[in-house]
């Protein structure tokens, strides 16, 4: 299980995470969503240890990582597939893949990653992670990336964006099989209605604060239809 | 020392063929043509039907003819530096004739475990006749336990004739406290030249590179990437002039990754004499970028090795 107690955290004096407080249970697929600016990446950040919260507490499986850096974090089972894929000069996407399953992987079991996000394995392995590659494309390789972990925590920020309906049929393919292969927790941040349908739970961020959470049956529609005046629907929870 | 046996034809020592591995190979194919020269002196040569190697009558270089048409030689010529204290100074023309391909690999490893500082400066001019190709890489190398530091001042003049082309690799990556490069071009019509450079330095090592090309025909380009790390104390200087003189094209690019107190000046300069010349600069000083570092961070390495992979990759 992994929990947020009270987090909050501050930016050039601006909060930016307001008191967040959240369980994620495992084998359990939760969609994060809300406006833009509402926090989500940060929160995801925080998960990951990119930030470090101004105060609060995280647990996982019953430790406080809160002070645990970023690649402790990513040795305990977390990782984060970016919003916004980081480029490499000289860093082909095979060797991201080796740094990502931390072994001498073989071409051939690095393809078969890669085909799992819809890329052509063989066009793509020895391609560098550079600016020749689309925005799509890097979105693939980020998803690849954290897929190749098999992480106990999975979070993929927007992972939709850039993504062409044909790949996107196959993307949710994948959460799918995460959500039914790992006794693991997946986190989706999204806007998506096809991610949201699939969730377990949705978790809705508004200003920094979470302001709803529940079963999707109890949250799809309300979100879908863009009101927020079904104060009811939290109650029923 | 231990005597180790090249291919039954030379014997070098574990410090030459040390040395020798850095920079190219201890090794030679059968079919390939060198010149080993070692401590100012050539201690080996070898030619064939399409390379001719002739020593300088001076003794202070040699001169290496490729035929015409040579469809696809191979000449090694290395240069190793064991005596601290020498300046070896040589001076190697090389003369490519028409149509020929062949790829040529210098290099110079100087091992210094004095106090006295060795100096290498190889002057390498060119000659590529119409339509020839050439690939040429060099490679420097430095090493030793000693306070002696290791100089190396290689020029490279280059003459592209129509249609010709040239592609330069050029690496240093370790272990030279000073160095001064300079590159100097003169490209014709429709004639090609490609330069890339990779350089590393540390502790308070210095390495400067000056490039002068001259686009003199129609048709005539280059293409110059530089791509450095500077790291503690060292110092690098990247300068480099391109004048357009026809309906040229130019593209150079300088990227640096700076750490520590390490220090990178880029002086770019390009000068269109003719309205077509189609001009490039490009140059980049900055830290490694802290979201590729938390990338990788994130996918369970350190921050040390993180910052190895991306050099390495920038460097590769
Ligand atoms: N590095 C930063 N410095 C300052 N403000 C930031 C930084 N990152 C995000 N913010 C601000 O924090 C808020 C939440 O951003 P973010 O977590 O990216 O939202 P979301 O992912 O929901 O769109 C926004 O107002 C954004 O402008
Ligand atoms: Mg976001």
């Amino acid at each position: 299980m992994l929990e947020l107690q009270n987090v909050c955290f501050k930016k050039d004096n601006k909060l930016i995470l307001n008191n967040i407080n959240i369980k994620f249970d495992e084998t359990r697929f939760y969609v994060i969503t809300g406006p833009n600016g509402s926090g989500k990446s940060t929160l995801a950040k925080i998960i990951m240890g990119l930030e470090k919260p101004t105060s609060g507490k995280i647990i996982f499986n019953g430790k406080d990582i809160t002070d645990m850096p970023v690649d402790k974090r990513s040795k305990e089972g977390i990782s984060f597939a970016f919003q916004q894929p980081v480029r490499f000069k000289g860093i082909t996407v095979y060797d991201l893949l080796k740094i990502s399953t931390g072994k001498d992987l073989c071409k051939k079991e690095a393809c078969g990653i890669l085909s799992k996000v819809g890329l052509c394995a063989l066009e793509y392995v020895d391609r560098e992670i550079n600016a020749s590659l689309s925005g799509g494309e890097l979105k693939r390789i980020e998803i690849a990336s954290v897929i190749a972990r098999n992480p106990k925590v999975a979070i993929f920020d927007e992972p939709e964006a850039g993504i062409d309906l044909w790949s996107f049929k196959n993307l949710i393919q994948v959460f799918k099989e995460l959500e039914s292969n790992y006794s693991g927790i997946t986190i989706v941040i999204s806007h998506q209605e096809r991610i949201l349908n699939i969730a377990d739970q949705i978790i809705l961020m508004k200003d920094g604060k979470v302001s709803k959470v529940g079963k999707k049956e109890e949250m799809i529609n309300e979100i879908l239809n863009g009101s927020s005046c079904c104060k009811g629907v939290n109650d029923c929870e | 020392m231990v005597q180790v046996a090249v291919r039954g034809l030379m014997i070098v020592n574990e410090i030459d063929k040390n040395l020798l591995d850095e920079i190219d190979v201890s090794d030679f194919k059968e079919s390939e043509a060198y010149n080993i020269r070692k401590n100012g002196k050539s201690i080996k040569r070898k030619i064939n039907d399409y390379v001719d190697i002739e020593p300088k009558e001076d003794g202070k270089g040699i001169n290496v003819y490729v035929k015409e048409n040579t469809y696809f030689g191979i000449v090694h010529i290395p240069v190793i530096l064991t005596q601290s204290g020498l300046k070896d100074v040589v001076y190697n023309d090389f003369y490519v004739g028409k149509n020929a391909n062949v790829i040529i690999l210098a290099g110079c490893g100087i091992h210094n475990d004095e106090h006295e500082d060795s100096e290498h400066d190889g002057i390498h001019r060119f000659f590529i006749e119409e339509g020839a190709k050439v690939k040429y890489t060099e490679k420097h190398y430095g090493n030793g336990r000693g306070t002696g530091k290791r100089i190396l001042n290689p020029v490279t003049e280059i003459n592209l004739k129509k249609n010709a082309s040239m592609t330069m690799d050029s690496v240093q990556i370790k272990g030279v406290s000073k160095t001064k490069r300079v590159t100097k071009a003169k490209i014709y019509e429709g004639a090609t030249l490609v330069v890339k450079e990779k350089i590393l330095t540390s502790d308070n090592q210095v390495a400067k590179t000056d490039f002068v090309i001259d686009l003199k025909g129609d048709g005539a380009s280059c293409n110059v990437t530089s791509r450095s790390v500077a790291t503690e104390n060292s110092y690098q200087e990247f300068k480099s002039v391109v004048t357009g003189k026809a309906k040229s094209y130019a593209h150079v690019s300088c990227d640096a990754i700076i750490k520590d107190d390490a220090k990178v000046k880029a002086i770019p300069e390009i000068y269109a004499k003719d309205a077509d010349a189609n001009l490039v600069h490009e140059a980049v000083i900055g830290k490694i970028a802290g979201e590729q570092l938390m990338k990788l961070m994130s996918l369970g390495l350190s921050e040390k090795e993180a910052e190895d992979v991306i050099i390495k990759g920038f460097l590769k």
